[in-house]
């Protein structure tokens, strides 16, 4: 079985890890004002396109 | 005829696949709507519109390759009398997909896929006005041949077989009226141009 030679280093360990950013989502507006993910139904009002579509 | 799905089936077999949409049409045409995952809603959106144009087709043989898939026969009979007469003057896209976010529990993307409504009066003014006018975006279909018969037979029994049959009845006069006006602007645009 394989095995590592050598121990990680702190410096390695750390650089590797500061590469786990969280990313900024993409959001927009729903008509009456809601923060929504796109071409989603706002989950606030339950409407997509003037449409309701979910039972709030 | 819809573009044939790549990749791996839905459920893991090609049974299994077969089965989830006949299972998920069914549901569709039994509720009208129903949520579940964008993947699976997306996969039934092609097969269950073929359905839906075997049921506006309205024959038998129409109605037994249909009977293929949906095995509920009192399912095939809303197709064949509300769902089929419904759309008669739509050609395609019966079906209506929205995104509702992911699941809780393992973050599945979910939607809703439901079948559209009738066109509204508006909509079908603005459809005669575009065939009269001979535009491209003229619908080309109305209620004949099996659909009609069919919307004739089951007037009594279901309120949309009925609206299609006053329709068909309506369409006889109304497809020669276009007719005689189409003839009208021929001469009108001769004798302009004269």
């Amino acid at each position: 079985m394989a095995v590592p030679k050598r121990r990680t280093s702190r410096s390695n360990t750390r650089s590797r890890r500061s590469q786990w950013k969280a990313k900024v989502p993409t959001l927009a507006k729903c008509p009456r004002g809601h923060v929504v993910r796109p071409h989603t139904v706002c989950t606030t009002c339950g409407r997509y396109n003037e449409r309701q579509v979910l039972d709030v | 005829m819809p573009t044939p799905t790549k990749g791996a089936r839905l459920g893991g077999s090609p049974a299994h696949e077969r089965l989830l949409l006949a299972n998920l049409a069914t549901a569709l045409f039994e509720h009208g709507g129903i949520t579940t995952t964008e993947a699976k809603a997306k996969r039934l959106r092609p097969y269950a519109e073929r359905l839906v144009t075997f049921a506006k087709r309205g024959d038998l043989h129409a109605r037994r390759r249909v009977m293929r898939h949906v095995r509920d026969n009192s399912v095939v009979h809303t197709l064949f009398t509300e769902i089929g007469p419904r759309y008669v003057d739509r050609n395609g896209g019966y079906t209506r997909i929205i995104k509702l976010g992911n699941r809780k529990g393992d973050n599945a993307s979910m939607a809703r896929i439901e079948l559209v409504e009738a066109l509204t009066v508006g909509q079908q003014a603005v459809g005669e006005a575009e065939r009269a006018r001979g535009t491209r975006f003229a619908p080309s279909r109305k209620p004949t041949g099996a659909t009609a018969e069919a919307a004739e037979d089951l007037a009594k029994e279901s309120p949309t077989a009925a609206a299609v049959h006053a329709q068909s009845a309506e369409v006889t006069p109304a497809a020669e009226a276009p007719k005689g006006d189409g003839t009208a602007s021929d001469e009108g645009s001769a004798e302009s141009a004269s």
